[in-house]
């Protein structure tokens, strides 16, 4: 069952304007309730403005979005609650921190939905456990925290809504190889206690290959593909005439397989590859393992 | 948020914007002095015939000088309607403690004349002079007050960085309200009390990025050596041109039409 469906989107800025520019056009996809959707695409392709428009902040200028098969946009004064179900994190969402501490800070989501101080309570604790926040770091004032950890103070006060779908718009974005990791291996968690639908936008292919269930391929304000990862990383000339790369490890293992070793297509990860290896080299018997 | 068109640079390839700065804004105080010594009709005429040319010759799309007239309306309206009742003479028509005489129309419409030719020929310099243009104009014009000890290079530097970062915050604003919004700050209704306090969670964000960059910006500068305006040289040295010279001649030739016009043409209609 689809839980979020566009038809026909699109959107135009400064219409009528001598700066006008087509940033969504024709946009029709279909998610699924409870997949990882990794949304990929050069930059300026309409990836952020696709977003944006899927939980309601931009208002598309044609087209529309179906959220459970209601039209989103049909009722302007529900949209501040659609937003409660389809949770969006900005791209450098630390710069939205504004309360003296972090629980405070991740309460002001769940704060405007209403719920009472009780409900709040548990849910900023939910959130932070989900988020890989320390309980420590709740009481300290958000500006006193790392990096790191104030993108994910951020990304917490999203969570804290329990959105049926959560968004994030590049979330790895000018963080240490380690606190990538990290955050990645938090959100997959993430996906698989709640078992609630995730979309991540990202310039990082390893990234995308390692989380999604199905990959939408942006360009020039297109949707032009929308496949499995192992499909579409497999068109690696396609991609690398809109300007994108295919994992490196993909890249290697397609290499390989063009000098005659026996890979399967559409390796996406290191463990698979190192998997995939080991099999071969222990059926040809020259492993020890 | 991006609707404010006063004082808005509108990059484009007229005649205008390639005046010297320093010259327009001569000539633009030069033009406000004359709108004041205007007069009678034929003199107001040459004024708002200036006014209309700069308008063409600044190749800028006179929706966006509707647009900067549309903020001043109200006073446009205040003051023509108190000068309609303030005239001397005979009565035309008289109700109450309002009489209207033919003076009174005349001021009226003066007024209004002058100061909608003193917003589009002022919107005209902001719309075609970018603000570095605009601040290097200022410095080198208000050189001489450094007699005075007033660091005219620090102001202007002030101004430059001060305007150079509007588009900067008002983009960064409407980022934090959109990330705000999505986890359901609502700052649409609500009373006034209820109003200011959803504006917490956009301010707290937009004053420390704010910091942010001014230390940045300031360690950078130092990074490069900035020590302030002594001895400092420009990659753009403004020079004058021909055109110049002939922006000024056409202002002479106006200033002295409405002299001629107030000397010679000022029996003809009543003042």
């Amino acid at each position: 069952m689809s839980i979020l469906r566009t038809e026909n989107l699109g959107l135009v800025y400064g219409k009528g304007t001598p700066f006008e520019k087509k940033a969504v056009n024709n946009v029709n996809i279909e998610i699924n309730k409870g997949e990882v959707v990794g949304i990929i695409g050069h930059t300026g392709s309409g990836k952020s403005s696709l977003v944006q428009m899927l939980n309601g902040l931009f208002k598309p200028t044609s087209g529309t979005v179906y959220y459970n098969d209601t039209d989103i946009f049909a009722n302007p004064k529900e949209l501040r609650k659609i937003r409660f179900n389809i949770g969006l994190v900005f791209q450098y969402p630390e710069n939205q921190l504004f309360e003296e501490t972090v629980a405070k800070d991740i309460s002001f989501g769940p704060k405007n939905m209403g719920l009472s101080d009780e409900e709040i309570q548990i849910k900023v604790k939910k959130a932070a456990h989900f988020a890989g926040l320390k309980e420590e770091l709740l009481e300290r004032s958000p500006f006193d925290l790392s990096g790191g950890e104030k993108r994910r103070a951020a990304i917490a006060g999203v969570i804290a809504m329990e959105p049926e779908i959560l968004i994030l718009d590049e979330p790895t974005a000018g963080l240490d190889p380690v606190g990538k990791d990290v955050l990645l291996s938090q959100i997959e968690a993430y996906h698989k206690e709640s078992q609630n639908t995730v979309l991540i936008v990202s310039h990082n292919m390893e990234d995308i290959a390692r989380i999604s269930d199905r990959v939408l391929l942006m360009n020039n304000s297109e949707a032009l593909m929308f496949d499995t990862p192992e499909n579409v990383f497999s068109r690696v000339d396609e991609l690398k005439s809109v300007g994108l790369r295919i994992p490196e490890i993909t890249e290697i293992t397609s290499k390989l397989k063009r000098r005659g070793i026996n890979l399967p297509d559409g390796i996406l990860t290191v463990e698979a590859a190192f998997k995939e290896i080991c099999s071969l080299l222990s059926k040809g018997g020259k492993a020890d393992a | 948020m991006r609707d404010i068109t006063l004082g808005q640079y509108f990059p484009s390839n007229g005649i205008l914007h390639k005046l010297d700065a320093r010259i327009k804004i001569l000539l633009l105080i030069a033009y406000i002095v004359i709108i004041f010594c205007s007069f009678n009709f034929f003199a107001l005429g040459l004024v708002v015939l200036f006014a209309i040319t700069t308008v063409i010759l600044s190749r800028v799309p006179v929706k966006m000088f509707l647009k900067s007239l549309k903020t001043i309306i109200i006073i446009v309206l205040i003051t023509s309607i108190l000068n309609l009742f303030y005239g001397s003479g005979e009565p035309l028509c008289q109700w109450w403690i309002f009489t209207i005489t033919l003076n009174g129309i005349f001021n009226a419409i003066t007024v209004t004349l002058r100061i909608i030719c003193l917003v589009i020929v002022s919107s005209a310099l902001t719309f075609t002079t970018s603000p570095t243009d605009m601040t290097d104009g200022l410095e080198k014009l208000m050189k001489p007050l450094t007699v005075f000890h007033i660091s005219v290079h620090e102001i202007a530097m002030m101004m430059t960085i001060a305007l150079r970062f509007v588009p900067t915050l008002l983009e960064e604003t409407d980022k934090i309200m959109s990330a705000q919004k999505a986890r359901g700050a609502d700052m649409e209704s609500g009373n006034l009390v209820k109003r200011i306090k959803a504006l917490i969670p956009i301010l707290v964000p937009l004053f420390v990025s704010s910091f942010r960059r001014a230390y940045d910006l300031a360690m950078a500068m130092e990074c490069r050596c900035y020590r302030g305006g002594k001895g400092r040289t420009r990659l753009k040295q403004m020079k004058m041109g021909k055109r110049d010279v002939f922006a000024c001649v056409f202002m002479l030739i106006l200033i002295s039409g409405v002299v001629l016009c107030d000397v010679f043409l000022s029996g003809i209609i009543p003042s």
